[in-house]
This record gives C-alpha cells, structure tokens and sequence, in this order.
C-alpha cells in the first residue's frame, strides 16, 4: 500500500516535447513509473523516450488510458493545460511549473477542489511512492521502501530529510512536495489524512517552513485525527520578517508566520519537532524504532 | 513582488474613475516649485520610496508657498530616507510627489490582498486608518473587518453594506460602493499582490479621496501586465539582490559575517539555521537554484565576496538531477575566475558526491571538504570567528 501514486498509475506527461519535460518523462520512466503518454499541441505522431505523443490529453487518455498527469508546461499557459487535464478525466495532477500567477492558481484551486481532483504544486518536486513510482523531478536513487510519509514545502530539503530516512534504514512509503507557492493544490492536512489511513505507513514526517498558517493548521488537525507518530522540521528561524526566502510563500507577513508559532502549535499537539537539520534521521529512529 | 511608486499607483487609480489629490512628480527643487505654483499652495510634498513609515522619517511635509516647497525639496532630493521599513542603510530619495493639501474629515484603511489560508483575495479594511496596519491590529483589532471574495463572484452588495456600516459610510455609500469595487477590478486586471490605499478620506465636504495609494504587482504575471513591468523603479532594490534576480539567483542581505550558497529555497534557510544553532550568524541567503552550472556558482561566489562583511563561506549542495562532480567543477572554475581570500567549507550530497570530493580534493584551492553537514556548519562558524 502507499499514497496517491503507485505501480498501476498510468502518467501522461503535458509538455513532453520541452527541455525539462522531455528529460524527466524519460528518468520517471527509467525509475519504472508507467508514463503511458506525452501531450504537446501540433507534435501528435512524435515519441519521446519510446513515449507516443498527443495533440490533447483528452486523445491520450482515449487512446492509453492514462489517469495522472505531469505538468511541465509554461507559467502563461499552466492554467490552461490544468483544465484541459480535469476536462480529460484525470484526478491526479503532479504540476511542476514554477511561476504561475497567484491568481491563476486562486482559480485552478478553485475548480479542483469542486472537481474533486489532486492537485500536488505548483513549484513542487512531485510525488514519489518508493520502488513504485516517481511523478516528479526528484533523484529516485536516495529513496529506498519503507515506512515513513513524507511531505515537504521544499525540494531538496525533501531530499536532505529522505537521504537521512533511508540511511537510518526506515525508508519512505510515499514523498511529496506540496509546492513552495502561497496558494498550492492541497495542504497538509490532505495528506495526514491518507497516511494516517495508510497501512504501509508507520510514521509522518512534515518540513515547513516560514510563512502562510499551514503548520498551524495541520497542528490542529493532529491533536485530534492523527494517532501515528509525527515528526517536522521547520525551516526558517534565523529569516528576518518582511524578506521573501526564494519561495513565494516563505515570508513573514505582520508577525504572522513565524518558524517559533510553528514550531510552538506543532509540539503542543504531540509533534516531535527536530531543531537540527542533521538529526531527522537519528530523531525517526530513536522514536519509530528498528523499522 | 513589483512595488510601484504611490504616484504610479495614484495614475492607476485616477485612471478607473477613483479621486485622488491633484499633483505631480518632481524629480528636482525647481519641479517642485512649478507644481506648487501651478497647484496653488499649501502643497504635500511626500518622498517617493518603496517603504512605509515615510511620515515618521520626515518623508511628508506640507509648503504654505512655492519657495517652501522649492526648500523642501532641496532638503528631501537625494537624501538617504532611513524609516522603520528601509533597514539601517536607507533609500536615497529621487523623486517627490507633490499635490494638494486635503481637508480630511475621517480616515480609514482599506486594503485587498490574497488570503492564503482561504486562498482567495479578501478586503481588510479599518475606520482607524491613516496608522499601518500592524499597529491597528495590535492596538484596535476589534476595529478591523475581512471579507473574503469569492473570484467567480466578486463582491457581493451583502459584503458592501457590512463593509459601510463597520466604516461608518451613511451618506455616501454609492461613492463607497464605487471605490471598492474598483479596487478590486484593478486588483484582479493589473494582477496586484496588493493594493492599498491609507487613508481613504471623507473629506469635509463628503467626497472620499484616495490619499495614499499603494499596489504590489504579481512578480510571476509580468507576462501579460507588460505596462506594469514598465513602472517598476529599480534603483529602489539592492544592487545585490538585482544582480542575483539577473542570473536566477535568489539572494537576500542579511547582517551576519557567514556568506551561504546552497540550492533550494528550504535547505538554503534550514542551513542558515544550522550555522545560527552553531553560534555563527549568516551574511545572507543564496538558493543557486535547481540548476546550479559553473557559471551561477561563479556569480553566486562574486555576489558574496562583494560583501565586506564575510569571513567566511559555506557551500551546500544536494546534488539530485545536478551531478554533484559539475559542480565541483563549477566550483574550481569559479575559483579560477573570483578572487576568493576567505576559507571556503563545502558539503555535497546526493548523486555523484564521491566523484565530486575527489574533484575537490585535488584542486590546488585548500577548501575544508565535509562530508556531514552538521560538521561543516560547526567548522565555518569557527572559521568565521577566526579560531
């Protein structure tokens, strides 16, 4: 069992005929991802990587029964490619885009939440269920089947947290990037849901960040919904008020946001919150024990 | 975010039908005097800087005549403006907004921004304006109201007539009515990440009046707000922080003595935060990005060593779909090309990392090369403290 994405998902990759979209739909492939279909208006009739290519999603999904998408189209046109993919039938959108106007994705929230779809990013690395399948940007060699749920605001954060996971030997069921935008597809709450629910996953590993009250909510939600163990990192402290860190949504606005409320919220709710960065994967062992 | 100047934003606004104060930019003392005289004193003259907290700093002064304006201005043109929001360093002033002097009745702040945590655009606004809003919500927070706005939608009369009663608008609500909803068609058409106007005026003979205005423009929707990109004035950021945004870098000042490239927004801060644990204080932040080549390590090694300040420099790098081993490469390259005259401590992780310490190992620069990072923050704060 895992999270979202598994073995049987079968991806189309929009923007496949790209720099970026071309090279990762071949290494999600090569991890052994089923990456079914590519998208590219006026290139149907190409391959890429062995990988048929479309003029439109709702023909390669007719044609390979795709049901996820991966997202590597242009911030101009995201929002279009985003619809175009729920018009199509899929419910499960990995968008890796980085830079899409903040009230676009105010709307493409909007309609995936009525939709009903899962929607991971923007600015995300993607979703990865371990030795299954790799929806995403991530390097698959540092991610090793286990036990442990991962959901980050941040890439390679995400990767430093999971190189320590494996190394301690527990492993990861499922990692994701959540996107590191102000407005992204889903919270943290979403995802504490499905690996709470989730056999395979025996502990829940949260890194935040400065900035947005996503922490603080997803404290909450485990005071009361969360029996497995919690862990989080938060990343952020020494970040002086009003300056943007690189992510759009890492900011400290009126005193709101800070890693202290944070960290604060996420122990008072049974969280064990990591200080050093270099101890994730010490802490999770020393908790979750032999894995 | 792309800040405009309040006399850019006041053009805006004047331009969809909202009030302002009439007035002009000066760029010099005898601009200011010709305005004034074409105006009619008594004049506002308000130093144009992308920070808050001008009134305080003597950003903000009235001219009974011409001359005084002319006086004023000679004062407040090329002076390095220093308020609550500028950092101790201060912005130099290079244009004045003058305009006309307005009798105020009633002030009040009125803002729309993206609610993150409904994750829609929302009204906050106050009858206690002319104050920032931070200090409203510490001092009066019961005197502050939201309304969240549904995009399909937009604002709905019910949220107008709360809106008018918590404000107190009785006589005036059409012209009330007229405001907000134009606020927010140039929140959404000019793709603002914020817009703001403190105070909104009813003045003594009950027109409302924008007095100040304020718009932030979504940084990632330059694309189609081609006008808006035209507006920004760039002598108002860092030459640093400019220069990083040019190759992709994202980089920001900070005061400490420890400089800091690493790629990735999230592990940059959590290694900021390390070297802090450790005791040191970092120079700044420096995400190199997903795709660090020889070359944006090169620039992010200028971009640090053009600070004073540093003593020395951590590099952490978690190599994914960049091979640790080219950016070894990048980093002996960049070496070669940047004077580099303090102890540089580098960690890299990931793909290809022992190929990379290799590299590293053999280059004729002595860099202290770790393999855990924790080891590597301790060693850079002592390297910084010159022990």
């Amino acid at each position: 069992m895992s999270v979202c994405v598994d073995k049987s998902t079968k991806v189309v990759v929009q923007g496949i005929t790209g720099r970026e979209g071309n090279f990762h739909a071949f290494h999600c492939k090569e991890y052994g991802t089923q990456i079914v279909a590519g998208v590219t208006p006026g290139k149907e009739g190409e391959e890429v990587a062995g990988i048929p290519v479309f003029n439109t999603v709702k023909k390669a999904v007719e044609e390979t029964g795709a049901d996820a998408s991966l997202i590597f189209v242009p911030p101009p046109f995201a929002m279009d490619a985003v619809l175009e993919a729920i018009d199509a039938g899929i419910r499960t959108i990995v968008c890796i885009t980085e830079g899409i106007p903040i009230m676009d994705m105010v709307k493409i929230r909007m309609v995936v939440k009525a939709e009903g779809v899962t929607f991971i990013g923007p600015n995300t690395p993607g979703i990865i269920t371990a030795d299954e399948a790799k929806l995403g940007i991530m390097p698959g060699f540092i991610f090793k089947k286990g036990s442990v749920g991962i959901m980050s605001r941040s890439g390679t954060l995400l990767y430093e947290v999971v190189d320590q996971i494996t190394k301690s030997g527990l492993g990861e069921s499922t990692a994701l990037g959540i996107g590191g935008d102000p407005v992204t597809g889903t919270d943290f709450i979403h995802w504490l849901k499905l690996f709470e629910e989730d056999p395979q996953t025996k502990a829940i590993f949260i890194i935040g960040e400065i900035g947005g009250m996503m922490e603080e909510d997803a404290a909450e939600f485990i005071k009361s919904n969360v029996k497995k163990p919690v862990f989080a990192f938060i990343s952020g402290r020494t970040a002086p008020p009003g300056k943007r860190m690189g992510h759009a949504g890492a900011i400290i606005m009126g005193g709101r946001g800070s890693a202290e409320t944070k960290i604060k919220a996420l122990r008072e709710a049974g969280v064990t919150v990591v200080e050093n960065i270099t101890e994730v994967g010490k802490t999770v062992k020393e908790k979750v024990g032999k894995g | 975010m792309i800040r405009l100047h309040e006399y850019q934003a006041k053009r805006v606004f004047l331009s969809y039908g909202i009030s302002v104060p009439t007035g002009y930019v000066a760029f010099s003392p005898d601009d200011a005097w010709k305005i004034a005289l074409e105006i009619g004193p008594p004049v506002v003259l308000k130093a144009q800087i992308h920070a808050g907290g001008r009134g305080l700093a003597g950003g903000v002064k009235i001219a009974r005549t011409a001359d005084e304006a002319k006086e004023i201005a000679s004062q407040i043109l090329g002076k390095r403006m220093v308020t609550a929001q500028t950092g101790p360093e201060g912005i130099v002033v290079k244009r004045l907004l003058v305009e006309e002097a307005v009798n105020i009745d009633k002030e009040i702040y009125f803002s729309i921004v993206v609610d993150r945590r409904r994750c829609k655009p929302a009204i906050v606004a106050s009858p206690a304006g002319g104050m920032e809003i931070e200090e409203i919500a510490k001092l009066h927070p019961e005197q502050i109201i939201t309304e969240p706005i549904e995009p399909i939608a937009g604002i709905m009369p019910y949220q107008i007539r709360r809106l008018c009663d918590f404000l107190g608008f009785n006589n005036n609500r059409e012209e009330a009515t007229h405001i907000f909803t134009t606020l927010y068609r140039i929140f959404v058409e000019k793709d603002c990440r914020l817009v703001e106007t403190n105070p909104l005026v009813l003045c003594k003979d009950g027109s409302l009046i924008a007095i100040d205005a304020k718009m932030s423009i979504d940084e990632d929707a330059l694309f189609r707000q081609k006008d808006m990109a035209r507006l920004w004035d760039i002598t108002q950021s860092d030459p640093s922080e400019l220069e990083a945004q040019k190759h992709k870098l994202s980089f920001v000042r900070l005061n400490g003595n420890i400089g800091c490239m690493v790629n990735g927004a999230g592990l940059s801060m959590a290694t900021m935060d390390l070297i802090k644990l450790h005791g040191g204080e970092p120079a700044n932040f420096l995400d190199v990005g997903g795709r660090a080549t020889p070359e944006t390590i090169a620039k992010g090694f200028e971009i640090i060593l053009n600070d004073p300040s540093v003593r020395a420099i951590l590099i952490n790098i978690f190599g994914g779909i960049v091979r640790c081993d080219r950016v070894a490469e990048g980093i002996i390259k960049a070496v070669r090309q940047v004077k580099v005259n303090v102890p540089v401590v580098i960690r890299l992780a990931g793909t290809n990392r022992e190929e990379a310490m290799d590299i590293l190992k053999k280059a004729p620069f002595k860099f202290s090369v770790m393999d855990d990072l924790n080891e590597a923050a301790k060693e850079v704060v002592k390297l910084a403290k010159g022990v």
